[in-house]
């Protein structure tokens, strides 16, 4: 029995480093989606390009990224060029939270517009429904509109092969 | 001497004093001590541990506007709780309710408190019965 006892504190501190070392694998910043398993919430907004109404019935068919972003967003401009890329193989919908027409124009004639639809949400209410916390954020929603996943922060190749592509072959 | 004390006092001077200055009217004393109660128990999203209520960061000024909005259309504090929960998860809530998610939360250090005193009351009864059992040897 006292020859265990020896053996005690040892062990504790290995379940310690085992739950230390998982955390260091773990994002604090990152939080699981309300919206998983959700619809697109309802919306009426309007294009930013066009100036036409925009609903979610006017989403695309298929699936398709949701990425939240602004002119103000630094990260936004860093993971630009990947979704670019990206919209090459699936639609990429943007929403343009709580920014400024002319500052949300300029820069996407600057960087270049790969996006399918521009959402205009100056106030950030669809952001809100959507539980966004800030920018960027990216959504993965499937051909019925229904949100999968959630990536807040930058969308890169490691996110994209880790995160993305194993839900998007469940839902293709 | 005298120079150490002027760097102390230029250091307590705090250059940019910034903080969020918002203006709501409240219709009652009431409803703005519950408007204050709610910035307290909500979570800011984006912030690792601050309530919404004294947190800089633009979503909880967001968040904020929003259960003031909530609040003058008459909303009660548990339907601006739920509004908050459907959109940003249970993680803002900071008194989260008691249901089978949250039991280990509220019970796991009673569990752990009454696993812990088992564990000392039986080394000190096992410490004990050793002493007696030396001194009736001897």
């Amino acid at each position: 029995m006292n020859r265990l006892m020896v053996w005690l504190p040892l062990g504790i501190f290995a379940i310690l480093v085992g739950f230390f070392f998982k955390g260091l694998s773990l994002d604090p910043n990152e939080q699981p989606s309300a919206l998983i398993g959700q619809p697109v919430p309802v919306f009426e907004l309007t294009d930013l390009m066009t100036g036409e109404r925009l609903t979610r019935e006017q989403l695309p068919r298929q699936p398709f990224l949701l990425n939240v972003w602004a002119s103000w967003c630094i990260t936004c401009q860093v993971e630009h060029p990947y979704l670019t890329q990206l919209s090459k193989q699936m639609p990429v919908v943007g929403l343009n939270y709580k920014d400024t027409e002319t500052a949300a124009k300029n820069w996407l004639a600057k960087l270049g517009d790969p996006y399918a639809l521009q959402i205009f949400d100056p106030t950030g209410r669809l952001g809100l429904d959507l539980g966004v916390a800030g920018a960027p954020e990216t959504f993965l929603v499937d051909s019925n509109g229904v949100i999968h996943l959630r990536i807040q922060g930058e969308v890169n190749d490691r996110v994209y092969a880790k995160k993305i592509q194993p839900v998007l072959e469940t839902i293709q | 001497m005298n120079k150490s004390i002027l760097i102390a006092c230029l250091l307590s001077v705090s250059l940019c004093l910034h903080a969020a200055i918002e203006t709501y009217q409240f219709d009652s004393p009431e409803q703005e001590a519950r408007f204050r109660q709610l910035g307290y128990e909500l979570r800011c999203p984006k912030c690792q541990n601050q309530a919404i209520g004294d947190s800089d960061a633009e979503i909880s000024g967001d968040l904020r506007a929003e259960v003031y909005r909530m609040l003058k259309d008459g909303a009660t504090d548990d339907e601006i709780k739920e509004f908050m929960v459907a959109r940003y998860g249970r993680y803002v809530l900071y008194n989260p309710p008691l249901d089978k998610h949250t039991l280990i939360l509220w019970f796991g250090p009673a569990v752990l408190l009454i696993l812990g005193g088992i564990f000392v009351g039986l080394r000190i009864r096992q410490s004990k019965k050793a002493l007696e059992a030396g001194e009736s040897q001897t």
